[in-house]
């Protein structure tokens, strides 16, 4: 071997070590959070961590069920704005809507999906908080809130990625459907759907983990109260505002108790991005 | 739709922040935390905080995208690391934040400072370098390695003076939109850089970033108007990148396309 | 007789399980310039490749038997490919000039050799762009960009570029399909200015620009070596009835 080709096949080795940088923050990560967050889950029992009403940090009393409730509610709450809403912003810019506006309309969404997540919770503040409590009543700090703008804030993945996956339905799938008489409409619903499926659900399982995942904004528009929401317009504490609003003075097990909080939401992520990955993967397939 | 909600969001921000802007809002520190006085170290903060984490992790994606696009086929290795990068893109900032904060401010006992702050952002957006690096070098034409080969280049001679410079506007792309996430990125920068308001000195300072002192100041309503003034500069900033983003990806849409 | 510059000896080539050569043997003899016509699929390119290992970037190529360079065996373990290739220079279909100036684009080979004085790199740039008549169409515009010349001048630019190397060998692969009659003469031109210093393969699909630069030419067909001989021969007299009927223009 020349000078040369040795420098290569090392340069080869360095790059094989710099790809696997992407890996190998993964691991430490799961295993940094989960060596944190186990311990008090085992001393204090799993299901009773999990399925226990209360959280009094300082009576050593660790239930998250408020707070899984809460990041399902609220959750679910964005789903159900933020799906409709994103899907026919998708379907009007592939079906619908010219090239020209097209291009004009997609850097905008991507500037949606780069504003700062504080941002957004602050216009929940100053401008939805108070429009709620006056009109329904109620604490304004809320579900509702929060799921309105958590919602807003998942339509750039939703539609993002609902867009690429109906633009990658080929055209002669559209032109046949049209061909034998169907409407615009019709095709949209019994051709293009069914076609861009999977790709379309990733972006919801994708948009589902934002949501859930998201801390700064429901932290400051959610309420944060330690209870299950009888309504719509009861405040809510999330498993990520659980960890943020706590982390700054927890120490000892509670300390550990607010990583295991982020052990359970962890594994949600990660169960949902390995959906996201596999029902996504079977499109290419 | 979408885009009256953007730009309600853009016009109202602006409307109430841009009035309480001037030079000195911007060159003075915040005193009586943050109710007076301007917000210059928080913006020295995000720009270093940023700036650091751009230099961690760019050369770790652009050597990720490289070996995916140049070194191997597709094999299980690529497979593995591809799935590595898109779990790591899923996962939620405050997860980061409590890593960060266990691993650099607690065990390596960097405490609350810009480099705790800045490795953890930079492995935040190694996926989104990843990707767009790898698109980027991807969509440079086949033919120019060829050229490059048969003119008696050795591989690494290849990347660097032909793959590489062609690629450059789209990985600039990428590192943009990077630069973008990690001025808006709150969560996990409180927990890791922490919320010192004085003018960092090295990067074991703590520092406050421009997002963090507009969630602090609007969350402890310390004051409404510089609250509005740091969220303009924030909508501002990122209005900014979206735009030379943009205008670097439609330069390089014409030349190549 | 002229000495031998490249032989070929039961030279296979496969790509996966396809076999894309199939046992060639063929002399190349020195600084002439050799015709190789053939329909496309024929495997002319694929050898013109393997002669340079081009085709190593191809994942899942592989070879058999043996291909001499001077002598030299090209796929032997303890052959510099960069060295070889700049032993072979290749000027490709279209013409890539990089996203560089026209300077650079000369200079590029030399500078990737290691070669750093600038009045040295300066001398072998002006050098080959004179050999390919281009020197006194961009004397004045070294420093603009390459891909502003045009077609023809690109390609001309291409050559250059592989002069610059200062190669023992030329291997053009249809290096004038993409350009109009003027700019195809003119290269045709300097092919037969170079054969002095340089022994030349030109792989090309236009039987008549084979007749017109070649001594001798070679018919691939099929990834097999039909025949090859004198070009006047191959044109006047072919042996094989498979070459009559590709070069009167019965099929391809």
């Amino acid at each position: 071997m020349t000078r040369l080709e040795r420098k290569e096949s090392l340069i080869r080795i360095a790059l094989l070590v710099v790809a696997f940088s992407a890996v190998s923050v993964l691991v430490v990560i799961t295993v940094f959070i989960i060596e944190e967050g186990t311990p008090i889950m085992v001393k204090y029992g799993f299901k009773k961590f999990l399925f226990n009403l209360d959280w009094f940090p300082s009576e050593e009393s660790y239930g998250l069920l408020p707070m899984v409730i809460g990041s399902i509610m609220v959750t679910f709450g964005a789903l159900v704005i933020g799906v409709p809403f994103g899907l026919a912003c998708a379907v009007f810019l592939t079906e619908f809507s010219s090239k020209r506006l097209r291009r004009v309309i997609k850097p905008m969404i991507e500037l949606l999906a780069g504003i700062p997540s504080v941002v957004y919770g602050f216009m929940g503040v100053v401008i939805l908080v108070p429009f709620i409590r006056e009109t329904l009543g109620g604490p304004g700090l809320s579900v509702l809130a929060s799921s309105i703008i958590l919602g807003i804030m998942i339509l750039p993945t939703i539609i993002s990625i609902s867009v690429d996956s109906l633009e990658a339905v080929p055209p002669a799938y559209r032109e046949g459907s049209i061909a034998l008489g169907a409407t615009r409409w019709q095709t949209t619903r019994m051709v293009m759907f069914p076609a861009a499926r999977s790709g379309i659900i990733a972006s919801i399982i994708l948009g589902m983990g934002r949501a859930i995942g998201e801390t700064m904004a429901v932290i400051m528009i959610a309420g944060n109260a330690i209870a299950i929401p009888r309504s719509l317009l009861d405040p809510v504490r999330t498993l990520t505002s659980n960890i943020a609003l706590e982390m700054a003075y927890a120490s000892g097990e509670h300390r550990q108790a607010l990583f295991a909080t982020g052990v359970i939401l962890f594994v949600i992520i990660m169960i949902l991005n390995t959906i996201a990955n596999v029902t996504s993967k079977r499109r290419k397939a | 739709m979408t885009i009256a909600v953007l730009f309600f969001i853009i016009f109202f921000i602006l409307k109430k922040g841009l009035p309480v802007l001037s030079f000195k809002f911007l060159t003075t520190n915040p005193g009586e935390m943050g109710k007076t006085g301007g917000i210059f170290s928080t913006i020295i903060g995000t720009i270093a905080l940023t700036v650091t984490a751009v230099l961690i992790a760019a050369p770790l994606g652009i050597g990720s995208a490289i070996y995916l696009t140049e070194y191997t086929r597709e094999n299980w290795v690529t497979r593995v690391i591809r799935f590595g990068a898109e779990c790591l893109a899923g996962i939620p900032s405050i997860i980061f934040g409590l890593f960060g904060f266990i691993l650099f401010v607690t065990k390596l006992k960097f405490g609350w400072s810009i480099l705790s702050g800045s490795l953890t952002l930079a492995f935040m957006i190694l996926p989104t370098l990843i990707r767009t690096s790898e698109e980027a070098i991807r969509a440079v034409p086949y033919v120019y390695r060829e050229v490059s080969y048969s003119l008696g280049s050795t591989k690494w001679q290849t990347v660097t003076k032909v793959v590489l410079p062609s690629a450059m506007p789209g990985i600039v792309t990428g590192i943009i939109l990077s630069v973008g996430r990690s001025i808006g990125e709150t969560a996990s920068v409180i927990f890791t850089a922490g919320s010192a308001l004085r003018l960092p000195t090295s990067i074991f300072s703590s520092s406050r970033t421009m997002s963090v002192h507009f969630y602090i100041l609007a969350r402890e309503g310390i004051s409404m108007s510089n609250a509005y003034g740091t969220a303009a500069i924030l909508i501002l900033a990122i209005l900014a990148v979206n735009l030379v983003t943009y205008a670097i990806m439609h330069r390089f849409m014409r030349k190549y396309c | 007789m002229p000495s031998v510059a490249i032989r070929a000896q039961d030279f296979s080539h496969y790509f996966g399980t396809k076999q894309t050569l199939k046992k060639i043997n063929l002399d190349v003899a020195e600084n002439k310039i050799l015709g190789i016509i053939g329909p496309a699929g024929s495997g002319k390119s694929t050898f013109l490749r393997a002669l340079n290992r081009l085709n190593d970037l191809v994942p899942d190529s592989r070879v058999e038997g043996t291909l001499l360079v001077e002598g030299v065996d090209v796929y032997s373990a303890d052959t510099s490919v960069a060295e070889l290739r700049r032993r072979l220079g290749m000027v490709f279909a279209i013409p890539v000039p990089l996203p560089r100036s026209i300077y650079e684009n000369v200079a590029f080979g030399a500078r990737m050799a290691g070669l750093k004085d600038k009045s040295a790199l300066t001398e072998i740039v002006i050098d080959s762009l004179k050999k390919t008549a281009l020197w006194e169409e961009v004397s004045d515009r070294l420093h603009s960009s390459a891909l502003k010349l045009s077609g023809g001048q690109q390609q001309r630019l291409c050559i250059a570029r592989t002069l610059a190397l200062k190669p023992r060998f030329i291997l053009l692969d249809e290096p004038t399909s993409g350009l109009d009659p003027i700019s195809t003469m003119k290269i045709e031109e300097t092919l037969r200015q170079l054969k002095k210093d340089y022994t030349i393969i030109l792989v090309t699909n236009n039987t008549k620009q084979a007749a017109r630069v070649a001594d001798r030419t070679a018919f691939f067909l099929n990834g097999d070596l039909i025949e090859v001989d004198e070009t006047v021969r191959v044109f006047s007299a072919p042996s094989d009835q498979r070459t009559n009927d590709y070069i009167s223009g019965r099929f391809g």
